[in-house]
């Protein structure tokens, strides 16, 4: 099955590859779109759902689309497979949660997918490591005139394409940029991103998005404002501006740390360092605490035996879902805890013997 | 000769001290001006005018809000905002029966055509979610063909002329103009 096919593997968008990878984990941009003719959401019926489901997963399956995807059905999948799926990014906490008729089509790269059902009709989305919006942007709107072709999108000459909730209306986008932000952390200017983001009107959330706060050092920043500005005025505002301002001051904490307390910046990653390789018991939480300082310490050549791809795989294995598909067992919060140290344990000690 | 290209900036767009507060309107010459308006000439010159909100408004020129508020935020503001409270409460949609209030309880609407049943309540929330616009300007799918996205062009290169303006491009800003005289005169 796909789902497990897809939880042996961290995810491309996880790879710290592309521009400003050291700072910027992934860029995303997601599409709303509904179907002239029918009914938004809360307003469909069951027959109505059945219908679209195959309407848009049929596009996507022949060959009107580029490259080959998989659907999988969200409603009749059990919620560990549906965890699996929200920690990859490749469906949305509400998606998961939902009701009716849903499901996901997903790229067999593995890192896009098109939600059907889910708030709007199609939801399609595109995740690549790094700031590398320009590439996703001409994949998405490529994948959006495949689809155009044959679909009917709801639109109207003013208001553009019609969403259920009028904040998505316009341009249907949402540019969501995700940083890795332990710098600014240490130096307590955290501040500073959210003036940022705050001058153009831009959000920041927490690793997952929409309803999630904004703790500890991975911070999510997207756009608001989806009607009045095209695309590209709102893809620049990222690229151009706000991306780069941050990336700089986190650059600039980091090399603070470096020159001005070396020694508390050592004694802060080797700490995290130590604790990931004897834990025998650890949670979610420290886990990423941790994995964050570890991977500050990578970055900034402090720690030289541990490599980028071991950490990215820790990120994504350690999350409960993929730990429980990792152990093939259901575990409760004690005994994830356990095995998620021991899985730890393992890499780290298998990295260090490369 | 003051041409129609034209950008108008308020005091609330820039920090503290970012601006003289001492500017009187040029019109009135009473009031403070806070509209700042740059015209450019078809010769790519500019002219700055300062105006007070008043007379501004008299020349039927005015500023958008801003500032971004959270759906329901927008959607309990409208209703105190908004008089005839009984009247948005009667609204529903003909097509999938959907009323205003149901909306505004969920947040979510029927059907696409809930944008024309209830264009009236709506609009106001659409400004205020998106910065004061009330218009698309990007993507148009391609089976509506070139006519229907012409409209979008002109409020998408208007738009670029303001920018231009503010960044002093002139020579940009002027080009841009031509531009848009070509699109309207067709």
């Amino acid at each position: 099955m796909i789902i497990d096919e897809l939880a042996k593997t961290t995810g491309d968008w996880l790879s710290g590859a592309g521009p400003m990878g050291d700072i910027v984990i992934s860029s995303r941009i997601r599409l709303a779109r509904n179907v002239a003719g029918y009914p938004f959401l809360a307003r469909a019926t069951p027959a109505q759902r059945e219908e679209l489901v195959d309407l848009i997963r049929g596009h996507l399956d022949s060959k009107a689309t580029r490259g080959r995807w998989t659907y999988v059905d969200v409603e009749e999948m059990d919620e560990l497979d549906q965890r699996i799926l929200v920690e990859r990014h490749l469906i949305s906490r509400q998606h998961a949660g939902g009701a009716g008729r849903r499901g996901v089509s997903i790229a067999d790269n593995g890192n896009d997918s098109v939600m059907i059902n889910e708030e709007d009709h199609l939801r399609l989305q595109v995740l690549r490591s790094g700031l590398r919006l320009e590439e996703i942007w001409e994949e998405i709107n490529q994948l959006d005139d495949d689809l155009e072709e044959k679909i009917s999108y709801a639109y109207h000459p003013r208001y553009g394409y019609l969403t259920a909730c009028p904040t998505n209306v316009g341009t249907g986008i949402r540019v969501s940029v995700m940083l890795h932000l332990p710098g600014l952390k240490l130096a307590g200017e955290i501040e500073k991103v959210f003036q940022a983001a705050k001058d153009l009107h831009l959000a920041v959330r927490g690793l997952f998005g929409e309803g999630t706060e904004a703790t500890g050092d991975f911070f999510q920043v997207s756009n608001q404002v989806t009607l009045g500005r095209t695309e590209d005025e709102i893809i620049d505002d990222f690229r151009q501006t706000v991306i780069p301002r941050i990336v700089e001051y986190e650059r600039r904490a980091r090399q603070a740390l470096v020159q001005e307390r070396p020694l508390a910046l050592d004694d802060r990653v080797w700490r995290s360092y130590g604790a990931l390789l004897h834990a025998r018991t650890i949670s979610s939480d420290e886990t990423m605490l941790h994995l964050s300082h570890l991977r500050l310490g990578v970055n900034l050549g402090r720690i030289k035996e541990v490599d980028l791809a071991t950490v990215n795989e820790l990120f994504m294995m350690t999350q409960p879902a993929h730990l429980q598909k990792l152990c093939n067992a259901r575990l409760n919060g004690e005994q994830r805890s356990a095995a998620r140290a021991d899985y730890i344990r393992r890499r780290l000690a298998a990295s260090r013997g490369r | 000769m003051i041409d129609e290209a034209r950008i108008f900036r308020t005091l609330a767009g820039f920090g503290k001290g970012g601006l003289d507060m001492n500017i009187a309107c040029q019109a009135c010459k009473k009031q403070p001006a806070t509209v700042h308006l740059t015209d450019i000439t078809p010769q790519g010159e500019k002219r700055e005018r300062h105006l007070c909100e008043s007379c501004a408004a008299a020349e039927g020129i005015m500023p958008k809000p801003s500032g971004h508020v959270p759906v329901n935020e927008l959607l309990a503001g409208l209703v105190v905002s908004k008089a005839g409270a009984q009247q948005l409460a009667d609204l529903a949609c003909p097509h999938c029966g959907m009323t205003f209030v149901e909306f505004r309880n969920n947040g979510l609407l029927g059907c696409p055509r809930d944008y024309d049943a209830f264009e009236k309540a709506l609009v106001p929330l659409i400004e205020r979610a998106h910065e004061g616009a009330g218009h698309h300007i990007g993507k148009v799918p391609s089976r509506l063909g070139a006519p229907r996205s012409t409209e979008n062009d002109l409020v998408r290169l208007k738009r670029q002329l303001v920018k231009a303006v503010e960044e002093e491009q002139y020579e940009e800003a002027a080009r841009i103009r031509d531009k848009i005289r070509i699109r309207e005169s067709q």
